[in-house]
C-alpha cells in the first residue's frame, strides 16, 4: 500500500512536468484550449500508464488550460543491444543479460522515454 | 467554431527541467558558488556523510546545505548544528526535486556569499535521478548493506553521477558485499564514475572524497 502511493507520487511529479511544458507551449502559440495531448511512454521508463493516467485527470482540473484534455499514451517498447554479439533484443522478456550469448555487456536502446509527442488544440 | 491545430512537439518532458538546470549551473558559476547534489536510499547513512563533510571543509568554504525531505525537518535540525547556514526543502510529498524546486531553496539560502552548497536529496535511487537540479556534481552513496548489485537494479543513478561514496565499509565483513563487483557493475554504466569506499562512522576512507570534493570546488569557484 505504501509503495502504491509512493508511486503514484513519482506520476504525478511527472504530469505536474507534462502540465508546465504545455502551458509554456501555450503561451508560445496562443492556444485557448487543448483537448488531446500524446504521449511517447518507453515501457522501461518506471511510469505507470493507469496511475499516469489518474494523476492527469486530477491535475487538468486544475488548469485552464487542458482542464478536459485527454491524454493518449503511446508504448514505446524496450529493446536493448548486447555489444558482445551486436543482436538486439526485447528487454522486458530477457532483462540486461543478453539471450543470445550471455554476456553482461548490454545497454538500453530505446524503452526509457518520456515524451510529449503532440498536442491537440484550438 | 475554432480550428483545431495539432502541435507537434517531439520533446523529452524533461527538456524544460534540464533547460533551467543549465541556467542554475551558469548562475551559480558567476557567483563562483558549487552545488553539490548529494543522492541515496533511505539509511545509507548520508546525514552523517554530510555532517562529516562539512566539519571537514566548513573553515576552508562558506558552506550552506539544503536538505530536501518529503515532510519533516530531523535532518534539517541536526545538520544545523554543525554550525553552517541549513534550510529545509519541503517537496510537498513529491519523491524528487526538480531545477525550480532547488531555484527556490537557493534563492531561501543566499548563495552570494557561499562557497561550497551541499543539496541532500530525497532518498530514492530512481526519481531523483530523472531530474537535472543544476548541481554542478552529482554524488551518490550507496551502503555496504544495501548490496552490490545495485548497479544493475539502477542503472540510470549510476549513469548521471560523477561520484560513488560506499559508505559503511566498517561492516564489510558481515556482509555478502563485493567491493569489486560493484565496481565492475558500475563502470560498465559509467567508465568515468569515480568510487571512494569509506566509513562516516570511522573516518576510513574519507581523506580521500575530502579532497576530491575540495579539488572539485576549487577549479569551480577560482576559475573563470
Amino acid at each position: 500500500m505504501e509503495e502504491r502511493k509512493a508511486k503514484k507520487m513519482h506520476e504525478l511529479g511527472i504530469v505536474f512536468h507534462i502540465i508546465k511544458t504545455i502551458e509554456r507551449i501555450g503561451e508560445e502559440n496562443r492556444l485557448n484550449t487543448v483537448t488531446e495531448v500524446t504521449l511517447e511512454l518507453g515501457e522501461v521508463s518506471g511510469v505507470i500508464p493507469g496511475e499516469l493516467n489518474d494523476c492527469w485527470n486530477w491535475a487538468v482540473k486544475k488548469t485552464g488550460l487542458m482542464n478536459e484534455a485527454k491524454l493518449l499514451i503511446e508504448k514505446i517498447p524496450a529493446l536493448t543491444f548486447c555489444e558482445s554479439c551486436k543482436e538486439t533484443y526485447g528487454t522486458i522478456r530477457h532483462g540486461r543479460i543478453c539471450p543470445y550469448c550471455g554476456s553482461e555487456m548490454t545497454y538500453l536502446v530505446q524503452g526509457n522515454e518520456i515524451n510529449l509527442k503532440e498536442i491537440k488544440a484550438c | 467554431m475554432e480550428k483545431v491545430r495539432i502541435i507537434e512537439v517531439k520533446e523529452s518532458i524533461f527538456a524544460d527541467n534540464d533547460r533551467e538546470a543549465e541556467r542554475i549551473r551558469s548562475q551559480l558559476k558567476q557567483e563562483k558558488t558549487f552545488l553539490l547534489n548529494l543522492m541515496s536510499s533511505p539509511g545509507s547513512g548520508k546525514t552523517t556523510m554530510l555532517m562529516r563533510t562539512i566539519e571537514e571543509l566548513k573553515y576552508e568554504f562558506r558552506t550552506g546545505v539544503m536538505e530536501a525531505d518529503i515532510d519533516s525537518s530531523v535532518d534539517a535540525e541536526k545538520v544545523a548544528g554543525a554550525g553552517v547556514k541549513t534550510i529545509q526543502i519541503h517537496t510537498g510529498g513529491m519523491c524528487h526535486l526538480d531545477a525550480g524546486m532547488t531555484e527556490q531553496g537557493l534563492k531561501e539560502l543566499g548563495t552570494e556569499d557561499l562557497d561550497l552548497v551541499i543539496l541532500e536529496n530525497v532518498g530514492n535511487l530512481v526519481c531523483p535521478a530523472e531530474f537535472d537540479t543544476g548541481a554542478v556534481r552529482n554524488a551518490m552513496i550507496l551502503s555496504v548493506p544495501e548490496g552490490h548489485d545495485k548497479p544493475l537494479k539502477y542503472p540510470l543513478i549510476f549513469t548521471v553521477c560523477d561520484v560513488l561514496i560506499i559508505n559503511k565499509i566498517d561492516v564489510l565483513p558481515y556482509f555478502d558485499f563485493d567491493l569489486e563487483k560493484v565496481r565492475e557493475y558500475a563502470h560498465m554504466r559509467n567508465p568515468d564514475l569515480k568510487i571512494f569506499p569509506v566509513s562516516a562512522k570511522t573516518g576510513e576512507g574519507m581523506d580521500a572524497w575530502i579532497n576530491w570534493l575540495r579539488q572539485q570546488v576549487n577549479d569551480w569557484i577560482r576559475t573563470d
